[in-house]
């Protein structure tokens, strides 16, 4: 890796292995404008916002730029200023600037820059054929008017995720971004992970906006509304109201819905522990009867959707348990069935993901009974801080209080789904039969933790070594695939998760870069740390439910297939 | 099957590149040799036999002018458009040939699906212009009136033999 001095707007700057000129400019205090750079893709340089000048009074973008040493640039030269302005005001002029009622408002790159660059007036007008709208996924939305061809969403696709549902089509003036054919997103094999509209820096692909729903659902006297909250979401949330990523706001949050109107909240850690508990046992049959191996995890629902799409022959390999969300909304919907008939009520259950995936997923057939679906709606971490501000609820400075009981007690482990290697722990922590804190401990520095794409450990459990993989971001799961069918690795169980460090970086979450995906699993690894209890069984609450439920009920309730008969 | 699209032949053209992801564009360039154009169904086995996503090789399939993903006429007309052929007004032969098959919009194949009109940026042979091509075969020093005759005379000819 290169090492040296270089100078930027004549401060010395020194480099030590920086990819490029421009993450050594942000190093150096200058915040570098840009529309598609981002560290985890590849370099595109496409936006051109990026633009420094050398000595000879060259222009160059500083993304796909080497550092060298004695290298003298400067980022904000008359040119280069002149020369941005004009770069947003073309944008601008083939964009649509609807921006007050634009789902993005407040939070769009492309208006942040306009304004930082004083773009005041656009002198172009926009040429372009009229695009169409395309809502039919059960997450995301695209709008191809607010495009400004960055091709962050296409990278993020293809690169990031494996799937490459869309990319750029035609060129020059007529380039637009779209799935093959100009299909709909529907009509697709596209998973509803929205990491694309996680990247999209404008308006152009946003998430599915169920707010008004649930507003509807939250006014309606005939309706008890039942919230449940997802571990991910809790260090997270409090990014929007100015606090550091990783800081657990779960109790201010439940204050915040029930000053909404809320009836009653949850945590999905209750759901969590049922999943650890069946998985264990699941995954347990499966050593005595050998197999089918790999194992892999079912929580995600985007990775579900994948190999339903692409590799249906792995779909009995995945563990037949429902995710922590939907076991945690058949168990709810079924007790609360005989007191909707008691008080005439309807039970209204929203789930709050920091996924747009579960959006689909709560969407499914297999999750719906007599045409009432279990958990009637998902909203995404953004859309719940966007009604908390609506409500003008200041979430730091509200008092706290604990979720509600019975469903809302959950231990360590099931805090802990919400990033990668969660699962696989939880699990490990079950299936161990060394029940001390010093197993526990060990755990904690063992491969199961920690950032890299593909994790593999190997765990005694009683006489047998249990090989584990980890793998988060999907595309180094498909890589991971293809190594085991090459007969390369072998595995017994498997957590895929398809963001990248899982949950925590799901695509309803804030917006957030690498540094606050790990701040955020710091803050769950934390919550675990300080946990009453850490192992699934010794939830009292669970424990209670599995002893009154019979093998029957506890399969129908907690389990699902989804190989089509 | 579609359209007289073997899929046997579009893999066997496939394997013949190895599968490679960056042949992509030559094996585009051999189906189209053969079927005058790439149909969705042959993209998506490309981009199956490739293994890249089909979003990727229709993005290719559409940055290229050359390629095309709509079914061509029997006689595919090009009237040159070039800097010679252009001061030599070829523009006013496109636009008759236009009006003669009626296309409209971005239709470039007639109703009949007999013919295809293109443009074609300089065919080298400016000491005819203007030049209008008929499946490749040169007509020198084209007129309006020129290029009607010799369509309608195609049209007669297709419809002597069939």
């Amino acid at each position: 890796m290169a090492k040296g001095i270089m100078f930027i707007d004549g401060q010395r700057v020194a480099f030590d292995g920086e990819p490029n000129v421009l993450s050594v400019i942000q190093k150096a205090g200058i915040e570098m404008p840009t529309f598609c750079y981002y560290s985890d893709l590849s370099v595109y340089g496409a936006c051109r916002m990026c633009v420094v000048e050398d000595e000879r009074g060259k222009i160059e973008t500083s993304c796909s730029m080497q550092p060298r040493d004695g290298l003298r640039i400067r980022t904000n030269t008359a040119r280069l200023l002149k020369h941005r302005r004009m770069i947003l005001e073309l944008m601008l002029a083939s964009h649509n600037c609807s921006c007050t009622t634009c789902e993005k408002s407040g939070d769009c790159h492309l208006q942040e820059l306009a304004m930082r660059f004083g773009v005041r007036k656009v002198r172009f007008g926009d040429s372009r054929e009229e695009s169409v709208l395309d809502a039919s996924s059960p997450a995301i939305v695209r709008d191809p008017s607010k495009c400004i061809l960055c091709g962050d969403c296409v990278r993020v696709c293809g690169e990031g995720i494996g799937m490459g549902i869309i990319d750029f089509v035609n060129r020059g003036y007529n380039m637009r971004v779209a799935p093959a054919f100009d299909r709909k997103l529907s009509e697709t094999h596209c998973i509803s992970c929205g990491q694309c509209s996680a990247v999209c820096p404008t308006g152009a692909i946003t998430v599915y906006n169920e707010i008004g729903r649930a507003w509807r659902a939250i006014h309606d006297p005939k309706k008890r509304v039942v919230v449940q909250i997802a571990p991910a979401v809790r260090v997270a949330i409090g990014e929007a109201f100015g606090l550091p990523a990783g800081q657990n706001t779960l109790d201010q949050l439940v204050t915040a819905l029930k000053l909404m109107g809320v009836d009653e909240v949850y945590d999905t850690t209750f759901g969590a522990d049922f999943t650890t508990i069946e998985e264990s046992e699941e995954f347990l049959q499966r050593l005595e009867r050998g197999g089918p191996f790999p194992m892999f995890t079912s929580c995600c629902p985007a990775w579900v959707k994948y190999l339903e799409n692409e590799d249906p022959k792995y779909l009995k390999h995945i563990s037949t348990c429902k995710s922590p969300m939907q076991m945690f909304a058949s168990l709810l919907k079924d007790r609360y069935r005989k007191l909707d008939e008691e008080d005439g009520r309807t039970t209204y259950h929203i789930a709050i993901m920091p996924c747009t995936a579960k959006k689909m997923e709560a969407a499914r057939p297999q999750f719906a009974h007599d045409g009432q679906r279990d958990v009637d709606l998902v909203l995404t971490t953004q859309e719940v801080i966007n009604m908390i501000k609506e409500s003008g609820i200041q979430l730091p400075q509200i008092e706290l209080e604990s979720p509600d009981l019975p469903f809302g007690l959950g231990s360590g482990a099931g805090v802990i789904y919400g990033t990668t290697g969660g699962v696989a722990e939880a699990v490990v922590r079950h299936c161990l039969p060394d029940k001390s804190k010093n197993a526990l401990r060990e755990l904690r520095f063992s491969p199961l933790r920690g950032n890299k794409a593909i994790r593999v450990a190997v765990i005694k459990v009683g006489e047998r070594d249990v090989h584990l993989a980890i793998v988060h971001g999907l595309a180094n799961a498909q890589k991971l695939l293809k190594e085991i069918e090459a007969g390369n690795a072998y595995f017994d169980l498997v957590e895929v998760m398809t963001c990248q460090g899982g949950c925590v970086g799901g695509a309803g979450q804030p917006h957030g870069m690498k540094q606050d995906k790990k701040a955020r699993a710091e803050g769950l690894y934390a919550l675990d740390r300080a946990a009453p209890f850490k192992r699934a069984e010794r939830n009292p609450v669970v424990g209670a439910f599995l002893k009154e439920m019979d093998h029957e009920e506890r399969h129908a309730l907690l389990h699902v297939s989804y190989i089509e008969e | 099957m579609s359209n007289g699209i073997s899929m046997e032949r579009v893999e066997e053209i496939i394997d013949s590149y190895d599968c490679k992801v960056h042949h992509l564009i030559a094996i585009m360039q051999d189906i189209q040799a053969e079927y005058k154009y790439l149909s969705p169904a042959v993209l998506e086995r490309i981009a199956e036999k490739l293994g890249v996503g089909v979003a990727k090789v229709y993005s290719v399939a559409t940055f290229y002018e050359n390629f095309s993903l709509e079914a061509k006429g029997k006689y595919i007309i090009k009237v040159c458009d070039g800097t010679a052929c252009h001061v030599r007004k070829s523009q006013p032969i496109y636009n008759a040939i236009r009006e003669y098959l009626e296309l409209e919009g971005k239709q470039k194949t007639s109703a009949d699906g007999l013919f295809t009109l293109e443009t074609v940026a300089c065919l080298g042979a400016c000491g005819l212009a203007p030049v209008v091509t008929v499946n490749d075969q040169v007509h020198s020093k084209m007129t309006p009136e020129l290029a009607i005759d010799l369509l309608e005379d195609l049209r007669k000819e297709d419809a002597a033999n069939a």
